[in-house]
């Protein structure tokens, strides 16, 4: 297997952006990328697309060609792909692309993720949203996805005592990394009494422990490491990934308050890179809401079961401290447009990994992690990447 | 949800029918044609099993915003439950106040409407529960 290099990172903004049309988002953020990178289109060999939910959300199937042939790719008859699994759909595009280059079947490849929400109502949303559960036999009965991770969370809390103010601070924290990231849907700030007072979505989940529904779309490039020098200075290498997978409803996993899927990803993914959770600096994890967040950074090995809520109330997941968790504002603030999401982490650790990530930096990261969940937790990818030389 | 799509879970949603595994014994809800712990060794041995629909709720949460075709039920009460016969189940609790319900609290399936398609077309019913008497 040949290692493998980030050479460039681009992303739009994440949020409401009603004046933008899917195929705008997937371009912009491939064009941003190419850019980075300082490479043609005549050097690409691939596109994988990360995409949830287009032919839902906005009516169209066979994505992968469309935004191939919108970045100008038409005349040159480039293989592409679309790579579905929920709200992973974006972090699962970009392993199936790392395997392809690690492999030598391709070279130069271009991972796309893009997903447009807002051209749906809320209440379809939610309907889509709950359909990455099982369908017949969760969301028939009237489960949404937001009501499953409450259930997490309410049986986190009598196992563990994690509390409402812990889960809140999750999104304190979020928001105030959000502040410092100019593509982040909310940049604001907010105080823990605004968190703990908000409408409930799904008790104990307020609207602060839900990530928003958001448009957006992010692209990475990747090539051969031992080519990565001529593209750029600072490559990031990606270290390694690991998937794993589960039971596709919550009710038949053994327990609600760890997922099976991060623990066996991140072993392999620590296994692989030949690391441990220690050697990590900084993490994307997959807060969709407050209580995957918190089961995350146990899962991961950060923390203790059961010591997650307490670890993050106490700022030992805030930037610069013990360990830098969701420094881009993560799905909380940064915003959630689902096949983006997973691609974004990547363009999150990448701009840290090269000391580009200007107020919200983490000082001396060398190696980070991303997690990116599909569902309730029966797809799970982590990759760790790092700074490269 | 299409007709024919509901109609074909009706045996599981009506009567809650599940497997048991030949094999090691372990009971399914919903059924399932191979058992997750044995896969080749329960390959037609699972039996048909219906279920007392007695159990504890094991995790629940009240839904504030939920999925339009509840929105005249909100909020509602959603829990996972463990039957006695040992699989987990999710469905909503129902004729009880919201905080009366607890982890432990235990309950059995009522059979119940859960929608309708559209104004004027099938009505879909299955299992609910209720805290039991």
């Amino acid at each position: 297997m040949r290692e493998v290099a980030i050479i460039g990172v681009g992303e739009t903004k994440f949020g409401e952006l009603w004046e933008r049309s899917f195929r705008d988002l997937g371009i912009e953020a491939g064009f941003k990328a190419m850019e980075d990178a300082g490479i043609a289109g005549d050097d690409i060999d691939a596109m994988f697309v990360g995409n949830m939910s287009a032919d839902r959300l906005i009516d169209q199937e066979h994505i992968a060609p469309l935004i191939a042939d919108y970045s100008g790719f038409g005349e040159r008859n480039l293989p592409s792909v679309r790579v579905e699994a929920a709200n992973a759909s974006g972090g699962i595009a970009l392993s199936q692309a790392y395997m392809s280059v690690a492999s030598s079947v391709h070279d130069i490849v271009v991972v796309g993720g893009a997903e447009k929400m807002m051209d749906v109502g809320e209440e379809s949303a939610a309907e889509i949203l709950a359909s990455t559960a099982d369908q017949e036999w969760e969301a028939v009965f009237g489960a949404t996805l937001g009501s499953l991770y409450a259930m997490m969370a309410r049986r986190h809390m009598n196992d563990f005592g994690t509390t409402k103010e812990q889960l809140a601070s999750v999104a304190v924290k979020n928001h105030l990394n959000g502040s410092m990231n100019p593509d982040a849907q909310f940049q604001r700030a907010i105080k823990l009494e605004m968190a703990l007072n908000a409408p409930m979505v799904a008790d104990p989940l307020g609207v602060f422990d839900c990530a928003p529904l958001s448009d957006g779309a992010a692209a990475v490039i990747l090539c051969p490491w031992e080519d990565a020098k001529k593209y750029t200075d600072s490559p990031v290498k990606i270290l390694s990934c690991g998937q794993a997978g589960d039971y596709m409803a919550l009710h038949d996993r053994p327990s609600l308050t760890r997922m099976d899927a991060t623990i066996e990803a991140s072993k392999k993914a620590y296994k692989y890179a030949g690391i441990g959770p220690n050697d990590i600096q900084l993490a994307e994890v997959h807060d969709a809401f407050s209580i995957s967040e918190i089961m995350a950074i146990e899962d991961l090995g950060f923390f203790e079961k059961g010591k997650g809520g307490k670890a993050t109330e106490d700022g030992e997941t805030a930037l610069n401290s013990k360990i830098s968790v969701n420094t881009s504002g993560g799905l909380k603030a940064k915003g959630n447009p689902m096949g983006a999401t997973g691609v974004g982490q990547a363009v999150e650790m990448t701009l840290q990994l090269r000391g580009e990530a200007g107020d919200r930096q983490v000082k001396d990261a060398e190696k980070g992690l991303i997690h990116n969940i599909g569902g309730t937790g029966s797809t799970c990818i982590v990759h760790i990447l790092g700074r490269g030389n | 949800m299409e007709v024919a799509r509901f109609w074909r879970e009706n045996q599981s949603r009506y009567n809650m029918q599940g497997k048991k595994c030949g094999a090691c014994g372990i009971v399914y809800f919903p059924p399932r044609d191979l058992c997750p712990k044995c896969r080749r060794e329960s390959i037609g041995k699972m039996e048909k099993l219906k279920l007392s629909g007695k159990g504890k709720i094991i995790s629940y949460t009240v839904v504030h915003d939920g999925l339009p075709a509840f929105s005249m039920q909100v909020p509602y009460t959603m829990a996972i439950i463990e039957l006695e016969e040992g699989p987990k189940i999710t469905g909503q609790i129902v004729d009880v106040k919201p905080d009366e319900v607890k982890i432990g609290t235990e309950v059995e399936a009522v059979f119940r409407k859960l929608g309708q398609e559209g104004e004027c077309g099938v009505i879909h019913y299955g299992y609910k529960f209720v805290p039991k008497e």
